[in-house]
Formats: structure tokens, sequence, C-alpha cells
């Protein structure tokens, strides 16, 4: 262009036009940057989006396996004066602390500073001390006093709480807590040893109907006294009922702690150095002595004794700063009996552990020993997420409802602390490990992420559903791979051209259909189906081949003329309608097989012969709707693979005298190995990740067991069918995202090494 | 024999036989969801016949056969039968006896053996209503505010005349509901964000205030008189009902705004079957679904998956394409490069649930949350973007298939011969230049092959889809007549996730399973002609470059 206009014009106009087009080309040269750079970043900006995905997985992962961490907020001498302090607690917010102490005060106080409150004085009998104390189960609130005068007064600390706008003091937001002190039982005292000795240990819990409350008398006899409502009909007229009574002790030691639980039927004595007696007050007449044992095998004393949240476990400190976990298990496999059971112990503390808080809503606790350690424990977990060394001893530890805060006392300081621990129930032992979950005959894998009560044991291991998503793959690729290798080797090697034309774009197009429609049909149409044809489909795998074989043979007695007439390589097609008759025949003849051998039913056969249940949803509808899905990936690789060894190899291969089929098992299928590998992994892939198809066409149980004939939950229909309700951020959304990361990690890892195996062929082929 | 076995020719053939099982596979679903689907729409003939049990016990049967099976005797002598005949297996029908409202069910099993008489009376009439599903029956008296206004033989006329009236009305309501009423409540909720805006903002006057109260007041008058027309439509559509008589001999009233359609299937002849079997196609793709989407159409769910496939189109196709120039055309091929590429490759095979838990909790949670907090404080709590929405369904699956548009349009820029890059080059073009003049014209069959592989692997997606957008059931079209038209933040409905809510999640399985084969048969087709056409492309493509090379 330019060279043109120079030989057109004058001199002159050259000139501009030659500034012009310098413009232009300068104009040119920017565009060309400019799109170099663009490109650039839009590129490298679509491959940082993609890694963002598995940036962002991780991100949500890992504070799952971050420990616990602890935040001093203040410390201050203990609020109100210098009586000993018998009980701390907070409430809900862990804006307001309380302290009970021996002097038969409630002291209430504000967290953050110490400042008090409101002090109540307890209604107790100026010639009465304190002797002893309880609290009944966290949530309730229930705290008593034993007195020694054999009195005991049930109270319970009580938060009213104004949801206007937060008033701001001291830099922190008040609302408008006011703490109070109600009296269930009436601000009467219960008398419970009615020969008036003092009691020195208690136990208390209190429920709507009922209350229990047992003491040690004189340092003597156990004393049980419960009062239960009882309303008439019609609602109006309320009695309360006593029974009392005496349980027998078993041990001459002292007795050091009395727990109940608060279904008030599990009292627990711990006499001496360890002994530990269990006693069932079912029938509060007449206790009865369950079992009785020494916890520590009698070479460490217990220090401290207290339920895990749920009043299931017992957890127990001893001077070597050891806690142990204890819940009741069956004596031996498959007896009813069951007795208490060290299950696990955490050994992280080194002094005498002098007091346990649990938490309320999850089974963890605190716990802090005469070293001034605190130590903060999962029991599920098993596991330690935090040992903070806080002051030189520390005495009592109380933690907040909702396991944000704690309250420490060493001598006649409390300390306050913000705890950051969102995740405890997480550890490599919890999702891949067998855990011993309470109520549990034996350590298991569970997956059972949510239920309706409150302080349920979440069990959040990863086997069960990774199993089944293997088992699902595994029974789909014993489908898929030798029908679509056996396919890959005809349709690549023996088909006549014109044939493969049709055959290889038809089986590829399966691949794009969409499995919800596959997975339909599983579960609508492929399961009802296979549950009435079983023995069919069974008699399948066997007439299937063989049918086949005889007709090969059939065809090869026929006379040759007309055997020559026929075009090679169109086998597949003439075998279609002969495998429509099999089919059919092998379907129609199992109603009759199910009467003949199997009494009728095979599923009543099965299980009362094999002990094999039977779901209608099953691993084999799965094999076969996801075989299905399957083969055209495997196919459609593997076909590539066979087709594009070098032609002449085969021909080599022939003309040295090999058969057909000589040549497809020594040469072609060894060279083209690596091709048939990778078209498996990315087969197995793609059926690890499948989800609308196993979503629908199993029953989505996650059971461990490898009958055909039984379902199973995979992580992706896992994830499909909890993830719309976990709570965003909880451990259950965190886990599922692990179960989504372990899916893209497995998937990306097999894939990563199908195609570098492909990679490799190709440069193989390209040198031969 | 064994030289037979020897040369191997049986394995050959064994081979031939997993071809042919797999092509039997293949055909075999795509013909038993045509067929399946194909015939929901047929009106068959219904049977009115009497169904006579052992034991001398005879009732009625009037319905359609729905299904027929062989089971074996054993299982049919469990469920308390005795048969005196010589025969292994029995025959047993479904029939659909429709009338769930008067037997409590929509299907009768029965065994074949049992079934005499059978008849296909002309005057049987089949009625669609709107809830209870199909009636079956026969027509007694047509009624005008609960006088009788037809009887016998002229009943059917006046129904048909009257009928046409109270569908006309039922349309009006629905318009007025779904229309006029929407909009007005949709500027409604409108007015009271923008007023707590203006309250976040410190910035609602008393004026402010006056202004949105007055026009709250015009639109709440302006909602009244909506209701006084509907009022009145819904007095003039209760006038008409008739009386019919069910198999079991009751007679009940069914008003007629409760009729979707009536027919006459045995008096139907071909030429009317086929135009009743249209009418039916035609309300399935265009009509809204009814009874908790197991009767009526799927147009909500075709138009979602249309306007979802259609936003992730504008989003993965720049974005694919450029990230493929970069890769092919001016990054520095390396090991870097080549490992991206593996990598980019294998996204593709990552299980799509996982770009759902990504999209659920990245652009949802994290994003959608962060804009509402910038953006529209005014309507939390209620989250406007923070909540799984068609935007997010779009960009989840635009990340899904960003690896399928990047490959091919890759392999198409891979396949444009060296020969027409250095001809232009040589001619003094820049890089930017000869890629946007010559490389990216020729190579824009294969982005076409690209995006409509994306479009029909999205088209079929839904695991993802589950976790970051789709409903069983949305109020309003993602599209519609209120500004700004647009409402990327909406839920929306999918025709994969209707298939699975339908077949899976619905009450009434057995009755809705016709219209889940329907609803597969339009996605396969949708996606097999998808496919197909991205085929057709890329062979033409192929010959081309052939072409060109060897020339």
């Amino acid at each position: 262009m330019l060279s043109a206009s120079s030989k057109q014009g004058t001199s002159e106009p050259v000139m501009t036009r030659i500034d012009h087009s310098n413009l232009l080309m300068r104009w040119r040269m920017l565009k060309d940057t400019l799109a170099r750079h663009g490109v650039a970043v839009g590129g490298l900006g679509v491959i940082v989006a993609i890694t963002l995905i598995l940036v962002y997985l991780l991100w949500v992962v890992l504070p799952m396996f971050q420990s616990a961490s602890i935040d001093k907020v203040t410390d201050y001498s203990v609020p109100g004066s210098d009586e000993r302090t018998l009980h701390l607690a907070m409430e809900e917010q862990a804006l307001v602390g309380l302290r009970l102490t021996d002097a038969g005060r409630v002291i209430f106080f504000n967290t953050w500073d110490g400042s008090i409150r409101k002090i109540v004085p307890l209604p107790i009998p100026d010639d009465a001390q304190i002797t002893s104390w309880a609290a009944g189960t966290p949530a309730r609130r229930i705290l008593a006093v034993g007195l020694s005068n054999g009195q005991v007064l049930v109270f319970q600390h009580d938060y009213q709480i104004d949801f206007g706008e937060a008033r701001v003091e001291g830099g922190k937001p008040v609302r408008e807590i006011t703490p109070q002190i109600k009296y269930p039982l009436g601000e009467s005292l219960l008398q419970l040893d009615e020969q008036q000795r003092s009691v020195t240990r208690l136990a208390v819990q209190s429920g709507e109907e009922a209350t229990t409350i047992v003491g040690l008398a004189g340092e003597q006899q156990i004393q049980l006294l419960n009062i239960r409502r009882e309303e008439s009909f019609l609602g109006d007229d309320v009695t309360l009922e006593e029974t009392r009574a005496e349980i027998p002790r078993t041990s001459r030691g002292a007795i050091s702690h009395l727990l109940l639980g608060k279904e008030q039927r599990n009292l627990y004595v711990l006499s001496g150095r360890d002994e530990l007696s269990h006693y069932d007050l079912f029938d509060k007449e007449t206790p009865s002595l369950q079992q009785h044992l020494a916890l520590f095998g009698g070479d460490q004393r217990v220090t401290s004794l207290e339920f895990l949240t749920g009043d299931i476990s017992l957890l127990a400190g001893s001077d070597q700063g050891r806690v142990a976990q204890l819940f009741a298990v069956p004596e031996q496999r498959d007896s009813s009996k069951r007795e208490l059971r060290q299950i696990r112990a955490f050994d992280d503390l080194n002094g005498a552990v002098q007091d346990i808080a649990p938490e309320y809503s999850r089974k963890g606790f605190l716990a802090v020993d005469g070293e001034g350690q605190l130590g903060i424990f999962h029991t599920t977990a098993h596991r330690t997420l935090l040992t903070e060394s806080i002051a030189d001893t520390l005495q009592q530890v109380a933690i907040s409802p909702r396991a944000r805060a704690a309250l420490l006392q060493a001598d006649d300081r409390l300390y306050f602390y913000h705890i950051e621990n969102e995740h405890p129930e997480i550890s490599w032992s919890s999702l891949w490990g067998k855990v011993w979950y309470e109520s549990y005959d034996e350590p298991e894998y569970v997956w059972q992420s949510s239920s309706s009560s409150n302080d349920h044991e979440p069990k959040l291991s990863l086997v069960p559903i990774s199993f089944g998503t293997l088992k699902a793959a595994f029974y789909a690729m014993l489908f898929a791979i030798p029908l679509s290798i056996m396919g890959a080797i005809y349709t690549a090697h023996f088909m006549a051209p014109r044939m493969r034309q049709t055959v290889k774009p038809s089986i590829e197009i399966m691949e794009a259909l969409p499995t919800v429609i596959i997975g339909f049909l599983a579960g609508l149409w492929l399961a009802p189906f296979l549950e009435r044809h079983l023995p069919g489909i069974f008699s399948l795998l066997i007439i299937m081949p063989f049918g086949l074989l005889l007709v090969a043979y059939g065809f090869h007695r026929l006379p040759d003329r007309i055997r020559h007439a026929l075009p090679e390589g169109w086998e597949a097609a003439w075998l279609i309608p002969i495998v429509l008759l099999l089919g059919y025949a092998s379907f129609s003849a199992s109603p009759w097989m199910e009467a003949t051998f199997f009494g009728g039913d095979v599923r009543i056969w099965m299980s009362e012969e094999l002990g094999i249940s039977y779901d209608q949803r099953n691993s084999l509808v799965i094999g076969l709707a996801m075989g299905f899905a399957v083969i055209p990936t495997i196919f459609s690789i593997a076909e590539d693979a066979i087709f594009a060894v070098p032609k002449h190899l085969v021909q080599g291969s022939l003309a040295m005298g090999a058969t057909p089929w000589q040549t497809m098992m020594r040469v072609v299928l060894l060279t083209a190995s690596p091709g048939i590998f990778s078209g498996v992994m990315i087969g197995l892939g793609r059926a690890v990740g499948e989800t609308m198809i196993v979503l629908m066409a199993t029953g989505n149980t996650p059971v461990m067991d490898m009958n055909i004939f039984e379902g199973m939950r995979t992580l992706s229909a896992n994830i499909a069918v909890e993830m719309p309700e976990s709570e965003v951020d909880s451990t259950h959304y965190r886990v599922l995202f692990l179960a989504a990361l372990v899916l893209f990690a497995f998937t990306f890892l097999v894939n990563t090494a199908a195609e570098i195996v492909r990679q490799r062929l190709r440069k193989r082929y390209s040198s031969l | 024999m064994n030289n037979w076995f020897k040369s191997g020719q049986p394995w050959i053939w064994l081979n031939a036989g997993a071809v042919s099982i797999s092509l039997i596979m293949v055909f075999g679903l795509i013909l038993l969801i045509g067929v399946r689907g194909l015939s929901y729409f047929w009106p068959s003939n219904v049977i009115d016949a009497r169904y006579v049990l052992p034991s001398g016990e005879t009732t009625r049967l009037v319905g359609e056969i729905d299904s027929v099976e062989s089971i074996p005797r054993v299982q049919a002598e469990s469920s308390g039968y005795e048969f005196d005949f010589e025969s292994e297996k029995l025959t047993r029908y479904l029939i659909k006896t429709g009338n769930r409202d008067v037997t409590g069910a929509d299907f009768q099993v029965v065994f074949a053996d049992f079934v005499q008489d059978i008849k296909y009376p002309e005057n049987l009439l089949v009625i669609e209503r709107h809830e209870w599903g199909n009636f079956y029956g026969f027509l007694r008296q047509v009624k005008e505010n609960g006088q009788v206004v037809a009887e016998g033989e002229n009943a059917r006329q006046e129904l048909e005349a009257r009928l046409d009236r109270a569908t006309e009305l039922h349309d009006r309501i629905m318009d007025i509901q779904k229309g006029e009423i929407g909009s007005i409540n949709y500027q409604l909720e409108r007015l009271r964000l923008e007023e707590r805006a203006l309250e976040l903002d410190d910035e609602l006057t008393p004026q402010r205030q006056q202004e949105l109260a007055s026009q709250r007041e015009a639109l709440n008058a302006e909602y009244e008189t909506l209701r006084e027309t509907m009022n009145e439509l819904y007095g003039k559509i209760r006038r008409d009902s008739i009386v019919a008589e069910t198999m079991s001999g009751r007679q009940i009233d069914i008003p007629m705004a409760k009729m979707v359609r009536i027919y006459y299937p045995n008096s139907m002849g071909v030429p009317g079957k086929i135009g009743f079997y249209f009418a039916k196609v035609w309300e399935f793709v265009s009509g809204e679904p009814r009874e908790a989407n197991t009767e009526g159409g799927i147009f909500p769910a075709i138009f979602g998956t249309v306007m979802m496939v259609l936003i992730m189109s504008v989003l993965v196709t720049p974005f694919g394409v450029i990230a493929a120039i970069y890769l092919r055309e001016y990054a520095k091929q390396g090991l870097i490069i080549r490992t991206i590429r593996v990598a980019v490759n294998n996204l593709a095979g990552v299980p799509s649930i996982v770009y759902g838990v990504f999209g659920l909790g990245f652009f949802v949670y994290f994003l959608g949350g962060n804009i509402d907090q910038l953006f529209f404080p005014e309507a939390l709590p209620a989250p406007t973007f923070g909540t799984p929405g068609i935007l997010w369904s779009s960009l989840t699956l635009a990340l899904l298939t960003l690896p399928v548009v990047i490959v091919s349009t890759e392999e198409g820029l891979s396949r444009i011969p060296r020969s027409i890059r250095e001809g232009s080059l040589a001619l003094g073009a820049t890089k930017a230049e000869t890629l946007w003049r010559t490389v990216i014209p020729m190579a824009s069959p294969a982005m076409m092959t690209g995006l409509i592989l994306a479009v029909a692997r999205a088209a079929g997606e839904v695991a993802p889809l589950m976790l970051v957008g789709v409903v069983k059931l949305a109020p309003s079209l993602p599209l519609d007549g209120n500004f700004p038209y647009l409402h990327m933040e909406r839920k929306f409905m999918h025709l994969g996730f209707h298939i699975y809510d339908v077949g899976f999640q619905s009450p009434n399985v057995e009755a809705a399973r016709p219209l889940v084969y329907a609803t597969s048969l339009l996605l396969i087709v949708v996606i097999i002609a998808l496919n197909l056409s991205a085929i057709y492309i890329r062979n033409r493509l192929r010959e081309k470059y052939q072409a060109l090379e060897g020339g």
C-alpha cells in the first residue's frame, strides 16, 4: 500500500502520507502491544481463576485442622470477698459471671472487669454452714448446697436479657442482662438427712417433673431424696411425692465424689483412690449396684470427676494429669450386660487435674491442673487442641455455654479468656479412623452428620462414603471395562471402515447424555426391571458369551460360498439381532428359572439361603447404569489408541504369518496398552465423581458392605444431599468441602496420570 | 474346532458382540425414552370392564391401561389370590383410573385374567383438571348456578360451549394474577426497599416519606380495583358445573373452573387424536406446570435452562477464547505452559459437584454475601445475591465448561497451517492483526464447536445446579416485564433438575413418570442435536484445513 501510493502521488503528499503511515504504524504497534498484554492478562486471569477453585477449597478446609487458641482478656482479684469459691459459671453471652461461695452468697459480676453486679445471699439458717455443693446438668443451671444440719437448698441461676439496643459501657456493649436466683422447689430447705447430720458430699438433678438429690450424710450414709411432681388429671392440683432411700456402700474408702446423671437414673460414687461404684436408680426406693471398678487400676488417684455433655460418658481426672473418658459398653461381644470401660485418655496435663468443665453442646471439655495449665480437649476426635500455662496454679474452671470464653481461678485471682475453638471434632482419626462413639458397642466407621438431639455426637467418618464411592466405581468399571475395551478392539481393528464411521460417533455421543436421564432410567426403570428379572441378568452372563461363540462357530461351518459372499468387518451388525434374541430368551426364561430353582422368588431365596439382603436400588443397578455412562469415555480413548497404532507394525506382523488375532494380542494391544490404561483411568475418574446416577439409583445409605445387592452413599451424592442444609462455616460444611477436595484431588491425580501416559504414547508413536 | 479356536476367530466374534451390546444399549435407551416420551401425549382408549375376582366379588373398571407386565405365578399367589388354571406366568395391568379425589389413588393393579367384558363406550368422558388429576366417567348433567340446564345427549354440546367460556375466564384470571397483581407486588416491594435504604442512609425526610406513602397508596388503590375485577371474574367462572358419574356409580359435581380440557377418547378418530396429540405437545412445551409439576407444561424449565445457558455462553466464550489464544499464540511454549495445558485439560474431568461446592462457597456465600453488604443493605437480612440464583449458576457452569472451550479453541488454532500465519506476517501485518484478521476467523468454527459442546454439557448438568440455583418451582421467571427486566438474582427451573425432582421427589411418582419421560426426550433431543452439529462443524473444518494444507 505504501509503495503503491508513493508511485502515484507527488513528493509532498507522499511526505504527509508517510507521516500519516508512521502514525498509523505506531497505532498498529500500540494495538499489537495492547493485544499482547490484554491477552496475556486475560489468559493468565482465566488460569488463575481455575486454580482459585483449589485454593478456595483449601481455604475453607484448612481451619478445621487448626488448633484452638486462647486470648487473655483480663484478670482481676476474685470479686466479692475472700470467701472460698465453690462454683463458677457464666451466662450465654459470657458477659455475666457467677461465683458461689462457701459463705452462702451468689455473686454476679461482669466478666470483663470483675465489677460486681449483684450479690444474692442464699436463705440459709444462721446456725448452719455450707458443707457441700453440687451442680446439675449445666444447661439447666441448677445448683444445690448441702448444710451442716442435714438440709439441702436447691436453686437456679437465671438471666433475663433485654434484646433492645445495646448500651456501651467501658468500651463494651452491655445488653441489659438481669441475673437472678430462682428456687424451683421453693425457698424452703429440704431435709435430706433426717438425723440432721451434716451433708458433706452432694449430687443433684432437677427437671420439670422430678428432682433427685443424693448426699453423703455424716461421712457415712448415702441418702437419696426424690421429689416428683404429680399433677391431677385436671391439671389444677399439684402434689409433691417424696421418696427416700439409702444407697448401700460398697467400699470403706472415703467418698470424694457423687455424680448423678441428668436422667436421674445413673449414680456414680467415687471412694478411696479410684474406686467407682455405679448404681441404677431406676427404682428410687431400691437402688441397685451395677458395677464396681478401679478407674485407674489403683495407680492413680482420681481428683476430679465430671460428665461429658449428654451424661453418657464420665470424665475422670487423676493426680498425674490424666483425663480418662469412660462409658458403658457390652461386657463381651454380643452380651447384653454393659460395663463401664475406659475408652480413651488424654495425658497432656502434668499436674493433678483440679477441675473439668465440659462444653455445653459439643463433646469437648476444658481441664485445669495444679501446675496452672489449661487444656482444651475433644473426646470423639481424641484431640488435644491446646495446653497452655496460665498461672502458677489453677483450681477452678468454667466455660461459657457457647464455648467462646473461660473463667479460671488461681488462688485469689480470676482470669478471663476468650477461646477460639471452632472445629474441635475434626482430627485425622475422627475422619479416617475407627472411632468408638458413645452408646456404640465397638469402634466403627460411621457417617451421621446430624440428628434431632442437641447433645448429639456428630459422626463424621469419611470412610463409609469413600468406601461407597469406590464400591460404586468398582462395579461400574467391572461392567464397563470389558465391554468398552473389547468394543474398542473390534471397532478400531476389525470393523469395516464404513461401519466404523457411524459406530464410533454413536457410542461417543452417549458421553454427552445427561447423567440425570441415565440416573432416572436406572432408578425408575432399570431397578424395578432387574428386581423382576434377577435370574435373567445372571443367566445372561453365561448365555451371552456362549451363545455368541455358538453363532460364530455356526458361521464358520457355513459353506464357503455363502461366507465369502458376506462383506468382512460387519460381524457386529449381524450380531445385533442375535444379541437381542439371546437377551430376550434370557429374560423371558427368568420367571421360569425363578420358579424352578429359587422357589418362586429369588429375593426371598437369597435372604433365606444365603443371608443376602436385597435393596431395589443396589450396586448392580449402579454398576450397569454408571458403567453405561463410563463406556463411551473408555471406548473413545482406547479406540483412538488402538487405531493410532502404526499400520506398518500390523502389516509386518501379518506378513510374518501371524493371524489377525495374534497380531492384535501380541503387537497392537501391547503397543496401545498405555492408551487403554489412560482411558480406564479417565473412566474411573468419571465414575468416582458421578453424582446424579448414584443419587437417583441408590438408597443413599452410608453402609459399608461389598454386597452387590445393597446400595451405598458416595462422596458426591453425600455433598448433593447434605450441602444445601449445612450451616455456613460449620464443621459439617467444612467436612463437605473436604469431601469435595478429596474428589477434586483424586480425579485430578488420576486424570493427570492418564494424560501423562497418553502424551508419552503419542511421542512413542511419532518415533515409530 | 480346535483349529478354529487357534485362529482367534471366536475372540474376534466376541469383541464384535461387545460392540453390538454397546450399540443396543445406546439405541435402546434412546428408543425407550423416545417411545415412552412420545406416547405420553397420545390419548389412548379408555376401557370400561368388569373385574371379577375368584371370590365372585365384582367391581367395575374404568380407565386407561397404563402398562402390562407378566409376573411369576408364585408372586401373584403370595398376594392372596388363587388361580384355577395352568400357567406359570400371569399378566398384570396397571390401570390409570384417575378420580383421585374419590378413590384416593390414581392407579389400580389388576390381573388380566379377571378382567371381563371390555368395552370402549363412545360417551366415556375424560376431564383434565387443575387439581386431583384426571377424571374418568360419564357426563350426566350440566348445571348453571346449581340449576340443571342440560341433560343426556344435549349435555355434551352444552358442556363444550360453556367450557370455552370458563377457560377464557380462567386465562384472564391467571393473566391478572401473574401479570398485573404480580407487578404491583413487585413495585410495593421496591418501595419498601427504597424506604429502608433511605432510612439506612438517614435521608428519610418526612417529605420523602410522604411521597413514598402516596405512591404506595396509588398502588394499593390499583390493587383494590384489580381485586374487584378478579372477584367478579371468580363469580362468573363459578357459575357452571357438571354432574358426572364415576365407575362406582357415584355422581359428583365438577365445577368448570377446575377443568383444563375434556375429551372423549373412544369416539375420537385418528385425525382427532393426532390433533389432540399436537395440542398436548404444545401445552407441554408452552404451559405452566400444574399439581406439583406432575401435570401441565414445562415452559418455565425450558426458559430457565435456555436463560442460564445463554448467560453462561456470554461469560464463557470470551474468557475461554482469550485463554486459548494466550496459551497457543502468545505464551512461550515450555514446560510451564505444557503443565497448564494438562491441568486445564484435566479440569474437564473434575466432578461437576466439586464446581457446585465451589460455586456455593465462593460465589454465593462469599461474593454474593459481600455484594449484599455493599449494594443491597436495605434488603438484609433477606439476601439478594447472597443466595443461590441464576447468575451464580451461570458463573459456576461457565467455570465448568471453560476447559471445553479452551481445549476446542486451542485445537482449532493449532490446526491452522503455519503458512497462513507466516504469509500474513510477511505481508507486514502485526501479530494482533494476523490473529484478528486471519487466524481467528479461520478458527471461529472451532470456537463455535467448543461453545456448542459447552452448551450441551451445561444443559445436561444438574448436580452443581442443585447447590447454586435451581428450585423445583420458581414463582417468577428470571426475565419479565418489571424493571430491570433481567433478574439475575432469581432462582430458576431447569429441565434436568425437573427430571430429578419430578421423578424422585414427587409424591405421586407413578402419575408423573410419563411426564418425566417426555421431559427427558426433549432434553436428549436438544443435547444430541447440539452434539451432532458440533461434530458436523468439526468435520467440515478438518476437511477444509486438509484441503488447505494439501494445496
